[in-house]
């Protein structure tokens, strides 16, 4: 029986490489989510502080279903939903396509309407922080609705909505592992393979949840970096 | 109050016509309403009788297990919080930090590999486990499922009620200790009272999140919902498998949840003035 320290060598005897490339899957598609989720998360939060009532019902229903779905349903519904939706589609231009859509991208999409369902509900709140007056004095030094949003109200929003995305970035990380079950070769995925092939469940999985840890870790280290520069280009006002 | 509504501004009267806003949001809840038809007439136009009655009475058990499982883990959470909480807030650095790095741990790591852990990894040690007398623990799906629940939640719920303790001003620990309650009848009849209501919505949020997470046990062989699921999907080929789980999550959840408000909404009522 090999020793531990071959068993998590680098190279072919070895499986630190193949969990590093599972490492590289788990953070690249964080990165890649992290944005979409920031973005559908801001305009939902717009539509639902809006004053047009129909608008908020619309931003409201939204996020209804996708924080009542479990993240893995929501996973498999886009897996297996997203081909079936897009070849009716596509079928109706060209009757002999098929479409497959790679795991990657379900596993972004997935994770990114869940992911902007919870950010909405930050950015609701820290509109709500936002008092009217800012809007009005933007509108009185003759700023149009886009400006008064963009140069007015966005700096002061993200400063406020950061501890609460900050949060949701760590939950993300963690949602990832769930991609494992659509097939993406993440960190959770990697160690699984190495735990069947080499009969050593506990030594892998244990270096999972410490390569999960040690993410969460350096997480933490940058959003406070992040806080404290926002917090410092504040006070320079 | 009352001089504050009366200088305080009537509120604009509402648009008329069609702004931009309007037709956006028309736009949108008619996006949501031709969804909603087309996944119903979906659901109609495959409706299959055979399938229906196979799978039906899996998907209620399958339900039945999800809330069994849910449950259990949460009660089992609730009293390993206790002493977790307790010794989060101890003045002895040791015993803090030690609870510290359990909240740490399970806060900090998917659900998902901890389960994995449980069941595949400390399952792998079966001699080690024949020897002390848990090997039944670890070889059944469903009691792994429920420890690695059961510590998940109660990392998570010792800092629900830990916040919730400490929202309490300490005045009201002085107050009843110079009226001469101890500490354990000061924490039940006075703190507890106070700190439960701050507590509801974050246990609230703690029993969806169980309840959502639940679906990753589907992942080791138990048959909870999502498991019935993915089964009745893996024979069948038949996306509407999915597309009713969905229906039967978001019923319970949003069920919950209008019930954790409404059961705040009447805790609360002695705070409304």
């Amino acid at each position: 029986m090999p020793s531990y320290w071959t068993l998590l060598s680098w190279g072919p005897e070895g499986w630190l490489d193949n969990i590093a490339s599972g490492v590289f899957i788990t953070v690249s598609l964080a990165v890649a989510t992290l944005p979409l989720g920031l973005v559908i998360g801001f305009f939902v939060a717009l539509a639902k502080q809006a004053s047009e009532p129909s608008l908020r019902l619309a931003g409201n229903i939204y996020t209804t279903i996708f924080r009542g779905l479990p993240e893995l349903l929501t996973l498999f519904l886009v897996y297996y939903g997203v081909p079936i939706g897009l070849q009716i589609i596509v079928r109706l231009v060209q009757p002999d396509a098929t479409i497959e859509v790679n795991s990657f991208v379900s596993g972004m999409v997935a994770l990114g309407v869940v992911l902007s369902s919870y950010t909405s509900e930050v950015f609701l709140s820290a509109f709500r922080a936002i008092p009217r007056g800012q809007y009005e004095g933007g509108y009185s030094i003759g700023l149009t609705s886009g400006q008064t949003m963009r140069l007015v109200v966005l700096p002061q929003l993200v400063r406020i909505a950061l501890p609460g995305l900050a949060n949701l970035w760590l939950i993300l990380l963690k949602d990832t592992a769930l991609v494992s079950a659509i097939g993406l070769s993440d960190i959770l995925r990697q160690t699984g393979i190495a735990a069947r092939v080499t009969r050593e469940a506990l030594l892998f999985f244990s270096l999972a949840m410490l390569i999960y840890l040690v993410l969460a870790i350096i997480s933490s280290f940058g959003i406070g970096a992040v806080e404290r520069a926002v917090s410092k280009s504040g006070d320079g006002r | 109050m009352a001089a504050e509504s009366i200088t305080m501004a009537a509120p604009p009267p509402p648009a008329r016509g069609w702004p931009r806003e309007r037709i956006v949001g028309y736009a949108l809840v008619g996006l949501w309403i031709a969804t909603g038809m087309a996944l119903a007439a979906y659901l109609i136009g495959a409706w299959n009788t055979e399938l229906v009655e196979r799978w039906g009475p899996a998907y209620f058990s399958g339900l039945g297990v999800t809330l069994a499982l849910v449950v259990i883990s949460i009660v089992l959470g609730a009293i390993l919080s206790a002493p977790v909480a307790y010794a989060r807030m101890s003045k002895n650095r040791i015993l803090s930090s030690l609870a510290y790095a359990y909240v740490y741990f399970f806060r900090g790591t998917p659900l998902l590999a901890q389960t994995y852990l449980i069941y595949y990894g400390l399952g792998s040690q079966r001699l080690m486990l024949e020897s002390v007398g848990l090997w039944w623990l670890f070889r059944e799906a469903w009691y792994c499922a429920i420890l690695a629940f059961s510590l998940n939640t109660a990392a998570y719920q010792a800092e629900i009620l830990r916040g919730a303790i400490e929202s309490v001003p300490k005045g009201q620990w002085e107050g009843a200790a110079s009226l001469g309650l101890h500490k354990l009848q000061t924490l039940r009849k006075v703190v507890l009272p106070q700190a439960l209501i701050v507590a509801l919505r974050p246990y609230g949020n703690e029993i969806v999140l169980m309840i959502k997470g639940s679906a990753v046990v589907a992942l080791v062989t138990v048959p909870d919902l999502m498991g019935q699921t993915r089964l009745a999907f893996s024979r069948s080929f038949d996306y509407q498998a999915y597309l009713w789980a969905a229906i039967f999550y978001l019923v319970l959840v949003e069920t919950l949840r209008h019930g954790v408000e409404w059961i705040e909404r009447r805790i609360t009522r002695h705070l409304v003035r």
